[in-house]
């Protein structure tokens, strides 16, 4: 940890992480708006930013077309994408992790199988297979999270497999074999643990990319659904009013990218200091 | 080389039959279907059982897939149930308009991503380096969709240069020659722009971290000692070695790009597959869907195939191997 926040990296990506984290968390305690409540439209719309409204309220980051404050409708925003881009993850990592493992670890058809699947769901183009299962059920957060999860396992998969195959040829192994331990203890105790290193880096750099699709999703009104804010819708209901109120748009985007490149530089700082053999 | 190409084209026809199969069952058994969409609410359960009749789909789900498959493999891929249109004909046009822009946008976003991740590797640790590892980052972390707004923003509301949506302008039938040209030009610049600066991040990314392994390589040592000049070194040198990665990712970087086209095309209206899909797939517009994916499953296919092959090409060593697998 300490030498994770001695790279300018991993700093880096650390604490906006944490901050937005934090924010996200401590809504309403950074602001004391409504994040979809809408009170007199029309003297409160496109209030650009670092002014007061008609009312007296300052919006550090404007208002929107309904007269929503963009800062409040952010850090409830955050919330969700976060929380959508993190589910995700975890969601891809648990049977990323599971496929990768038994493939590795018990050879025979049933790795063979588990490969031909991960490779057949890695042909497959993502966006069309997320399009599709979006649009066919009606659109709601839980269905983003699970679809994202379940379209993103397998490059996890693949490095899981890998390092396991890799790991379970090792004396240390033999040695838990020949103490007699049982194969499943050993590849939950002995294998996984030294496995899982790139498997943090990919969930690290995962993050990024779900958050990106969530917006993407949002983006097509296929994903998180109005009036509830996440970046992604942000950006899209932001993008029809680029004329009056810029900001609208580019606030959530600005989040949205420092997000993404503290995930980024967070994943390659871990990868560093967690290898030895990649130091420099 | 022969069998092992074989034996790559069998495993892709197996994912495409596999994607078309996935996408129909899917499809079906998603609620909705096409009757209730062109019959609206107020139709009576008559009216719909006659509709779904006529679409043929009231047959068991087996037998309209096997309908469907064998008139997709001899070319007739029916009528678009939402437009009445033939599906081959909206899906070439759309096909056309998409390849442009991805085949375009992968040539620039490389090319300039080659020089920028040489540039970079050669001068490793320098300020330059730094300045282009901060761009590059942040151009990798920047979703299509937004910075195609804010392109727009820039271009076209502010500076007033561009225009913002279409892939041609209200009077291009009007226009000839140059005139022509330069229209199409101006309204591919923006969503090109988009994707290409996207790809550009991940490029020079890429390409950077390939030439610095090559660079710290015994036969660049030699090829020092022998008083090559630096600059020969990594043109000559490095940046062939450093090459192979790059090709394969390139062709690994073609669904990517085909997700990124999607969105952009969602936000410059530019009337490609991936707005076909999007209208497409919210209408239950089965043919259409389905000729889509399988298209889109077949070039990202190809794409690996062609990275495989272009791969080999550029590098010996990988000729003989045995399953070259993709860079991690």
């Amino acid at each position: 940890m300490k030498r994770l926040l001695r790279d300018r990296r991993g700093a880096f990506g650390f604490l906006v992480l944490l901050v937005v984290v934090v924010c996200a968390l401590a809504a309403p305690l950074v602001t004391n708006g409504d994040p979809v409540g809408q009170h007199d439209i029309v003297a409160t719309r496109f209030i650009p930013p670092l002014s007061s409204d008609p009312h007296g309220v300052f919006h550090p980051l404007g208002t929107d077309r309904f007269g929503r404050d963009v800062w409040t409708r952010l850090v409830y925003g955050a919330r969700i994408s976060m929380g959508v881009g993190v589910l995700a993850v975890l969601i891809s990592l648990a049977v990323g992790v599971v496929v990768g493992a038994l493939a590795g670890f018990w050879r025979g058809p049933v790795s063979l199988a588990l490969l031909g699947l991960t490779d057949f769901a890695l042909a497959v183009p993502r966006v069309v297979l997320l399009l599709l299962l979006a649009a066919l059920w009606q659109p709601s957060t839980t269905l983003v999270v699970t679809v994202l999860g379940l379209t993103g396992w397998m490059g996890i998969a693949r490095l899981v497999h890998g390092e396991v195959r890799s790991l379970a040829a090792r004396p240390f192994v033999e040695g838990a074999v020949a103490v007699g331990a049982r194969r499943l203890r050993i590849l939950a105790r002995h294998i996984l643990p030294n496995a899982l290193t790139p498997v943090i880096v990919a969930a690290a750099l995962g993050i990024g990319n779900a958050i990106i699709l969530e917006g993407g999703l949002s983006y097509l009104g296929l994903g998180v659904q109005a009036p509830t804010p996440s970046w992604g819708n942000m950006i899209a209901s932001g993008g029809d009013t680029l004329v009056n109120a810029p900001w609208v748009a580019t606030a959530p985007g600005v989040a949205l990218v420092l997000v993404v490149i503290a995930c980024t530089q967070l994943g390659d700082a871990l990868r560093d200091v967690l290898d030895p053999n990649l130091r420099r | 080389m022969l069998a092992r190409f074989g034996h790559r084209l069998l495993a892709g026809i197996a994912v495409v039959l596999g994607v078309v199969t996935l996408t129909f069952f899917l499809l079906h058994l998603a609620p909705g279907d096409p009757s209730d969409i062109m019959l609206g609410p107020a139709a009576t359960a008559e009216q719909r059982a006659d509709q779904r009749t006529a679409l043929g789909l009231d047959r068991p789900l087996p037998a309209q897939f096997a309908t469907w498959l064998s008139r997709f493999a001899r070319g007739d891929w029916g009528n678009s149930i939402a437009k009445g249109r033939p599906v081959r004909g909206l899906l070439a046009a759309a096909w056309r308009h998409t390849a442009w822009l991805i085949a375009l946008s992968l040539l620039l976003s490389y090319l300039i991503g080659l020089a920028i991740g040489a540039v970079q590797a050669a001068r490793s640790g320098s300020r330059l380096d730094t300045l282009l590892s901060v761009s590059t980052v942040t151009l990798f972390a920047m979703p299509g969709y937004w910075l195609g707004l804010m392109l727009v923003l820039l271009f076209t509301y502010w500076a007033r240069v561009l225009p913002a949506f279409g892939i041609a302008g209200l009077d291009s039938d009007y226009l000839q020659g140059a005139g022509w040209v330069i229209d199409r030009l101006r309204h591919l610049a923006l969503p090109l722009a988009t994707l290409t600066l996207v790809g550009i991040g991940g490029a020079a990314r890429f390409v950077r971290g390939g030439m610095l392994e090559t660079l710290s390589q015994p036969f660049i040592t030699t090829a020092y000692a022998k008083g090559l000049k630096p600059r020969r070194v990594v043109s000559h040198h490095a940046l062939r070695n450093a090459l192979t990665p790059v090709v394969t990712m390139l062709g690994l970087s073609l669904p990517a790009l085909f997700s990124g086209a999607v969105f952009v095309e969602a936000v410059f209206a530019w009337p490609g597959v991936g707005r076909v899909l999007v209208e497409a797939v919210r209408a239950r517009d089965y043919p259409v869907v389905m000729a889509a994916t399988a298209i889109s499953a077949v070039l990202v296919v190809a794409g690996n195939m062609i990275a495989d092959v272009l791969a080999a090409w550029v590098d010996p060593r990988v000729r003989g191997a045995q399953g070259g697998s993709a860079p991690s």
